[in-house]
């Protein structure tokens, strides 16, 4: 089976500074992975790579067969194919302050896809309809709760079809019975064909959701594997350091 | 330094104790505009701390037969009655016309030159345009606040022509010669000065009208208003004013008649009407609304134009190249870094050249593209305030950079840009006074001639902060609203 995302021996840093050391994932069509790391592992610079918003320095990332180049994030005219097949959630989720939610969700639809007005506005309410957010259609963002926007912004990332979901730490600004909530909405896209690779450093939510963990140390991957091995028998101090601290940190 | 004082405290002191009579008197301050020129008064080109023309001769034939020592003050030409009511100088003299309202507010003197108001044309024009009454229509130009823009208004109503002032004897006849306007009424003094000066018009042979030339003075000064009569009448007799004339080149036939006249009928009795203020309000009301009128239009034309470059320029210098950047920023920097003022100058007398822009297009670009430089800062610094997450999700979503810019960037920095643009509009409502300069008579500048031929500023000055503070007002209000409802983004 091809993979959805397919990244090798992947090298990045901020400045002087190495954040990435050769990081080697991949994720599958259906299947989620959880990419768990504490503050600093570089997580995010992983994610911002994959969605070419960061460079990285060399490796190599294919994402549903489009071959990312290391070096500089190419022009937005070179990425259209990438653009479809990748949806994000930002951590801070990033709506469009001055749009409804509805406008939110369809601007993709009308104005990169060229839908027409009528077919994004449907798409975009049986999406929302599913997130469970379709009466806060004509909110604005400002009058959403952490919930409500968590979904929308999903809902947002999801309306394109993209092959492969990426969320930043999704469960940081949840309750826990929201956090349980978001696992089931995410269990159902995977069961839909997506591949999501969820950045987390929130174990329990690990635990429940994910297909496989990969845990993040000093920008290299130390274990990797089902939930249950890594998290309740792993022996790795990198691993163990992760259970101790806190489930979930403020968000950043 | 010292040795000088000392020695001009003896002189005075000798000249004190052997002609008492001349110190006992204070100096003769009297005020003109040496701006205005020869022949009246303009600075002397080898001493240009003096000043020399026939108002200057006048005040020290005045100045000598009171005993008193001449000391000139300049000030703005139409400032001079509002300075000697304050007393800032004993006698107002520089070629002031004569009129009703003067006489009402201040004490005047006889009219010591009589002049002719003369119409002067482009030589092709000269058999057309003959009289007022040929130019219906057409544009006249003439010096704001005289009674030969009074006479234009006057006749504006009543077909007459289109009436345009100048603040400056000298562009009405360039803008005559370029084709601006199409005839200038100005006295025979200052026409046939400028067809000297620069030539290439033609003036009218028979006079529109006559208007004469007075000393004012303030109006409890009524004393020395006689006596400063009496000086005048005696040198009419003793042939030293028709003397000064004629070294001026300003005597003629007319004048000596004039002379004689004045000299047979010595108390010539004028009274002005006491409804005369009531009546300037209601011919003056329908001017301010529909100067204000052009002063809105004016405005709201420059912030479209200000607004829309703006916008490119701010877009140019964040997403453009170095090569598109620089430009822009030496665009934004010349503009910020020079006055308005001289900007309306340039764009007005100094292109006349290459472009002759209409008074009011130029006013309208020299203000929107003045405007633009300070619109393109708002823009630029909330363009760069919206957060980088806001971009990168537009970019995740597939739109490209353009389109973020037009559905995500643009409409949320427009929100942040909102009430300092209102702030702009407001200002630039006032600033809009200052187009004046090139021929566009718009609010403050009718509150200004009102002002000028009724010799108050009480009046014209209360209606005008009025009209201005209904116009700025509801902008100032709708600012704080848009303020308030946007604060939470």
């Amino acid at each position: 089976m091809t993979q959805a995302l397919d990244v090798r021996d992947v090298h990045a840093s901020r400045g002087s500074q190495p954040v990435l050391r050769g990081v080697t994932i991949d994720v599958a069509p259906g299947e989620i992975c959880a990419l768990m790391g504490t503050s600093g592992a570089g997580k995010t610079t992983m994610l911002r790579a994959i969605a070419a918003l960061g460079p990285f320095d060399s490796g190599s990332i294919v994402v549903d067969g489009f071959a990312l180049a290391p070096g500089q994030v190419p022009p937005e005219s070179r990425l259209r194919v990438l653009r479809r097949s990748v949806g994000m959630v930002f951590q801070s989720q990033s709506l469009f302050e001055h749009l409804t939610v509805m406008d939110n969700v369809t601007l993709a639809l009308v104005h990169a896809l060229g839908w027409t007005r009528e077919r994004a506005e449907s798409e975009a309410m049986a999406l929302l309809t599913t997130l469970g957010v379709s009466h806060r259609a004509g909110a604005f963002p400002r009058q959403l709760s952490g919930g409500e926007a968590q979904r929308v912004a999903i809902a947002r990332a999801l309306a394109p079809d993209p092959t492969l979901l990426l969320l930043d730490e999704p469960t940081s600004a949840l309750d826990p019975a929201r956090r349980g909530s978001l696992g089931e909405v995410l269990r159902a896209l995977a069961a839909e064909g997506h591949a999501l690779l969820i950045s987390t450093h929130d174990v329990d939510f690990a635990e429940a959701f994910a297909d496989r963990v990969a845990v993040l140390a000093k920008g290299v991957v130390v274990e990797e594997g089902s939930p249950r091995d890594i998290l309740s028998e792993s022996t790795h101090a990198d691993v163990r350091a992760l259970l101790r601290s806190p489930s979930s940190e403020p968000a950043r | 330094m010292y040795l000088r004082l000392l020695a001009a405290l003896v002189l005075v002191l000798a000249s004190g104790s052997c002609a008492r009579a001349r110190t006992a008197h204070a100096p003769l301050r009297w005020g003109g505009d040496a701006e205005g020129g020869a022949p009246f008064v303009e600075a002397d080109a080898a001493d240009p701390s003096k000043v020399r023309g026939f108002d200057v001769e006048i005040a020290s034939m005045i100045g000598q037969d009171l005993h008193r020592a001449p000391v000139f003050v300049q000030v703005a030409w139409a400032s001079i009655e509002a300075s000697v009511e304050r007393g800032d100088f004993s006698i107002g003299m520089s070629g002031v016309e004569d009129r009703p309202e003067l006489r009402e507010r201040h004490a005047v003197s006889i009219p010591y030159f009589e002049f002719r108001e003369v119409l002067a044309v482009r030589f092709a024009d000269s058999a057309r345009y003959r009289t007022l009454k040929d130019l219906s229509g057409k544009r006249v130009a003439t010096l704001g606040g005289t009674g030969a823009y009074q006479m234009l208004l006057d006749l504006q109503p009543h077909d007459g022509p289109l009436p345009t002032s100048y603040d400056d004897d000298v562009h009405p006849y360039s803008d005559l010669v370029s084709g601006r306007v199409d005839a200038v009424l100005l006295d025979n003094i200052i026409a046939e000065r400028s067809l000297r000066r620069s030539g290439g018009f033609y003036i009218q042979p028979a006079p529109v009208a006559t208007g004469h030339y007075v000393a004012v003075l303030a109006r409890a000064d009524s004393a020395l208003r006689d006596s400063v009569n009496e000086i005048l009448r005696a040198r009419m007799r003793d042939g030293s004013l028709e003397k000064s004339f004629r070294a001026w080149h300003v005597w003629d036939d007319g004048q000596a008649q004039y002379f004689a006249r004045v000299l047979a009928d010595s108390t010539r009795a004028r009274t002005a009407g006491a409804a005369a203020s009531v009546r300037t309000v209601r011919s003056y009301l329908p001017a301010l609304l529909r100067a204000a009128g052009i002063t809105l239009l004016l405005s709201c034309l420059a912030m479209l134009l200000a607004v829309a470059v703006g916008i490119a320029v701010a877009a140019g210098r964040v997403y453009g190249s170095p090569l598109v950047r620089a430009p822009l920023t030496l665009y934004v920097e010349v503009i910020r870094g020079t006055p308005v003022l001289l900007q309306l100058f340039v764009l007005y007398y100094g292109l006349s050249g290459f472009i002759r822009l209409p008074a009011f297009i130029a006013a309208v670009l020299g203000l929107g593209l003045n405007y633009a430089a300070y619109e393109s800062e708002i823009y630029r610094a909330a363009l760069q305030a919206i957060p980088r997450s806001q971009l990168e999700a537009g970019r995740t979503l597939g739109l490209s950079e353009a389109q973020i810019l037009r559905l995500v960037r643009g409409p949320q920095a427009l929100r942040l840009a909102l009430a300092p643009m209102t702030n702009d509009f407001v200002a630039l409502l006032k600033d809009s006074s200052l187009v004046s300069v090139i021929t566009v008579v718009e609010l403050t500048k009718q509150t200004a001639i009102y002002a000028t031929n009724i010799g108050s500023w009480v009046v014209p000055g209360l209606l005008c902060s009025a009209i201005y503070l209904a116009m700025s007002l509801p902008l100032s209000r709708l600012a704080r609203r848009l303020e308030r409802r946007w604060s939470s983004i």
